[in-house]
């Protein structure tokens, strides 16, 4: 599935608790879009001192329907970038490059899944959730965050799972406590496998308690990037090939969703020795 | 050589048909002025999914180094206001995987390379030149001296001209194609490194590359980069090149230049061209579109059209000649021509 660039037009924006969510008219970038795919957004217009895209996770995609296809995404203000998109009204414009990166994989048989997300990192997770469904599988629910105001799909959730549990730190809603607190019990009721999208830290947790259950798990990670299609080498992240090598890999075409044995977490941020083409040390 | 470039593409001004955007660099001629930028590109193969590279006048790819390279730590990117900073360090699959997958790639399709090479000493250099030469595709060698040398304690290339001369005179022994040296603006006087690597045999000079900069996080403060400083891209480097060029071009006009920093759209390049490059790389605007290349060119074409010119090769350093020597004949108004501040 290649990506297209589209000149589309803001449909709707909406407060999600302490989020936005925006609807684009953006006919092209739905057709092939899967859960874990995401698009790069432009900021600014043309002559904008924002020279680079803002990369969001899809929560939707529709590739008919009245408007002609259109794509659904969460983000939190966060910087002037996202602050620029947040003022966007119906109608605005908005250039939209997509579907980008590699989508989660789907089990072929009807297995039991249970995904985990991490504040608006549950974006990709419902889309997911449904498809699982569809294909018979059973989807159980952790979400997480902060607060209640940076949960997100919790309802939406609800409805498309078996069982379901909700952390915040505050306690606001749902347990006090780290998704990782509640996630051994939802794998315990028998989950052959895990996806997980959220910080960085949390992926790590999640990573560790399924290895620890001995079920894979899928992470779908958030990595700074510039171009969004492959072309800037930014956005690279420790990865171990299954030859055993551990490359500098790309986020943006290889990932943004891996396996998540296969992620150093360890080494994230850094580029660890034994890496190929690593520095060589010498003292 | 491809003669796609001539085709229009669709949604084209008709009145650019009439210009000839053929451009010749050092003895070889392209399609048209308008390159991607070593680094910003890849070899091409991501950016074939938005539009055909061979309707450029070529790709010049990421700088490749004769060993596999991971690069720097990251975070290695910042955006700042009109640009971003950068710190990959050059990460690369290596001169061996880079001929056997992405050269062959670009020359299948016909596109024109410019391979660009990188080292940590001169021999590292020569070694690459050695490699490269006589590969199908490769049309000129664009030589990123914007590296530190490791015989030197880590100062870089470029900043130094006899270290960069050194590098130069071995590649171009090496070398059955065009040598073009990538210069720095981080220098007192980049027309003194101009002429030393033109004395020691570069064909050609391409300029700038990026400049060095710092970035500090407001929530951590603390550099955002891992690597501390990063090189700046973008419009915000735009005045800065213009003025390598104007400099380097005043000095030695007979010396061709590929000119890049912060174009993003054809009135941009147009100011390169008549600043004295005669073809133009895009960098960092294909981050914000991918189609940036192809737009730049088709707008560079309308703007040629526009002013009554017929040929991209007439505007090369058109703005260091007298005013009235600049429009030709018969032409529209220079109504959007930027005001010059000719300082000689
Ligand atoms: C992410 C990034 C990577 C780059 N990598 C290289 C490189 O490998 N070799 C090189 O000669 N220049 C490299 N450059 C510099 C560009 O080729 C170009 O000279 C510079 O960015 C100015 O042009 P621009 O403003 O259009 O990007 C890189 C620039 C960026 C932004
Ligand atoms: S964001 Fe540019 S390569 Fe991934």
């Amino acid at each position: 599935m290649s990506p297209v660039q589209v000149q589309g037009e803001v449909l709707s924006i909406r407060r999600v608790g302490d989020y936005h969510a925006m609807t684009v008219v953006a006919p092209g970038i739905a057709d092939g879009a899967r859960p874990g795919h995401f698009i790069a957004v432009g900021i600014g217009g043309p002559d904008s001192a924002m020279v680079l895209r803002r990369a969001f996770a899809l929560v939707e995609a529709q590739d008919r329907g009245v408007y002609g296809g259109t794509v659904e995404f969460v983000f939190a203000v966060r910087g002037r970038g996202t602050a620029w998109l947040a003022e966007r009204r119906p109608h605005d414009p908005l250039d939209v490059v997509g579907p980008l990166g590699r989508p989660f994989q789907l089990p072929k048989n009807p297995v039991h899944a249970v995904v985990v997300g991490g504040g608006y990192g549950a974006a990709p997770l419902l889309a997911l959730a449904e498809q699982l469904r569809s294909r018979g599988c059973r989807v159980d629910a952790v979400l997480g965050a902060s607060t209640g105001e940076r949960l997100f799909g919790a309802l939406e959730a609800k409805r498309m799972t078996t069982a379901m549990a909700i952390t915040t730190d505050d306690g606001s809603v749902g347990e006090q406590g780290r998704v990782t607190d509640v996630l051994p019990e939802m794998i315990e009721r028998g989950a052959d496998l895990v996806y997980a999208c959220g910080p960085m830290p949390m992926l790590q947790a999640v990573a560790e308690l399924a290895a620890a259950y001995g079920i894979p798990a899928q992470v779908a990670v958030e990595e700074t990037m510039a171009c969004g299609i492959g072309v800037c080498m930014t956005c690279v992240l420790p990865v171990r090939g299954t030859d055993g090598v551990t490359r500098m890999v790309r986020s943006c075409v290889e990932g943004p969703v891996f396996h998540a044995d296969q992620v150093r977490f360890d080494a994230i941020g850094t580029v660890p020795a034994d890496a190929l083409g690593a520095p060589v040390v010498t003292a | 050589m491809t003669d796609v470039a001539l085709v229009a593409a669709p949604g084209h001004d008709d009145a650019a048909l009439g210009v000839d955007p053929t451009t010749v660099l050092a003895g070889v001629a392209y399609a048209n002025p308008v390159f991607t930028a070593s680094g910003c590109a890849a070899a091409g193969q991501e950016l074939a999914q938005f539009f055909d590279p061979s309707l450029l006048g070529g790709v010049v790819t990421k700088s490749i180094m004769l060993k596999p390279r991971s690069g720097r730590a990251t975070p290695r990117m910042a955006e700042t206001p009109s640009g971003m900073l950068n710190s990959i360090g050059l990460q690369g699959p290596g001169i061996d995987a880079f001929l056997e997958r992405d050269l062959p790639w670009l020359a299948e399709r016909g596109i024109p390379a410019v391979v660009s090479i990188a080292g940590e000493t001169a021999e590292d250099y020569v070694k690459l030149a050695t490699k490269v030469r006589g590969r199908k595709g490769l049309t000129m060698l664009e030589v990123n001296i914007s590296c530190p040398n490791v015989e030197s304690r880590g100062q870089v290339f470029a900043c130094d001209p006899a270290a960069a001369a050194a590098v130069i005179a071995g590649v171009r022994r090496a070398s059955s194609v065009p040598v073009f040296a990538k210069l720095s603006p981080d220098v007192t006087s980049i027309v003194d490194v101009a002429q030393a690597v033109v004395e020691a045999g570069a064909h050609g000079l391409s300029m700038i590359n990026t400049t060095l900069g710092v970035d500090i996080n407001t929530d951590t403060l603390r550099p955002t980069l891992a690597n501390v400083t990063g090189g700046l891209s973008g419009p915000a480097v735009r005045p800065i090149a213009l003025r390598c060029i104007w400099q380097v071009h005043a000095a030695m006009p007979e010396v061709p230049i590929l000119g890049m920093g912060g174009i993003r759209s054809g009135l941009d390049a147009l100011q390169f061209l008549a600043a004295g490059a005669s073809a133009v790389s895009v960098g960092t605007a294909v981050f914000g579109d991918p189609h940036a290349p192809l737009r730049v060119l088709e707008e560079l074409r309308s703007a040629l059209a526009h002013r009554g010119f017929s040929s991209a090769a007439e505007v090369v350093g058109i703005a260091h000649r007298p005013v009235d020597a600049r429009v030709p004949e018969g032409a529209d108004p220079p109504g959007d021509l930027p005001a010059e501040t000719l300082e000689t």
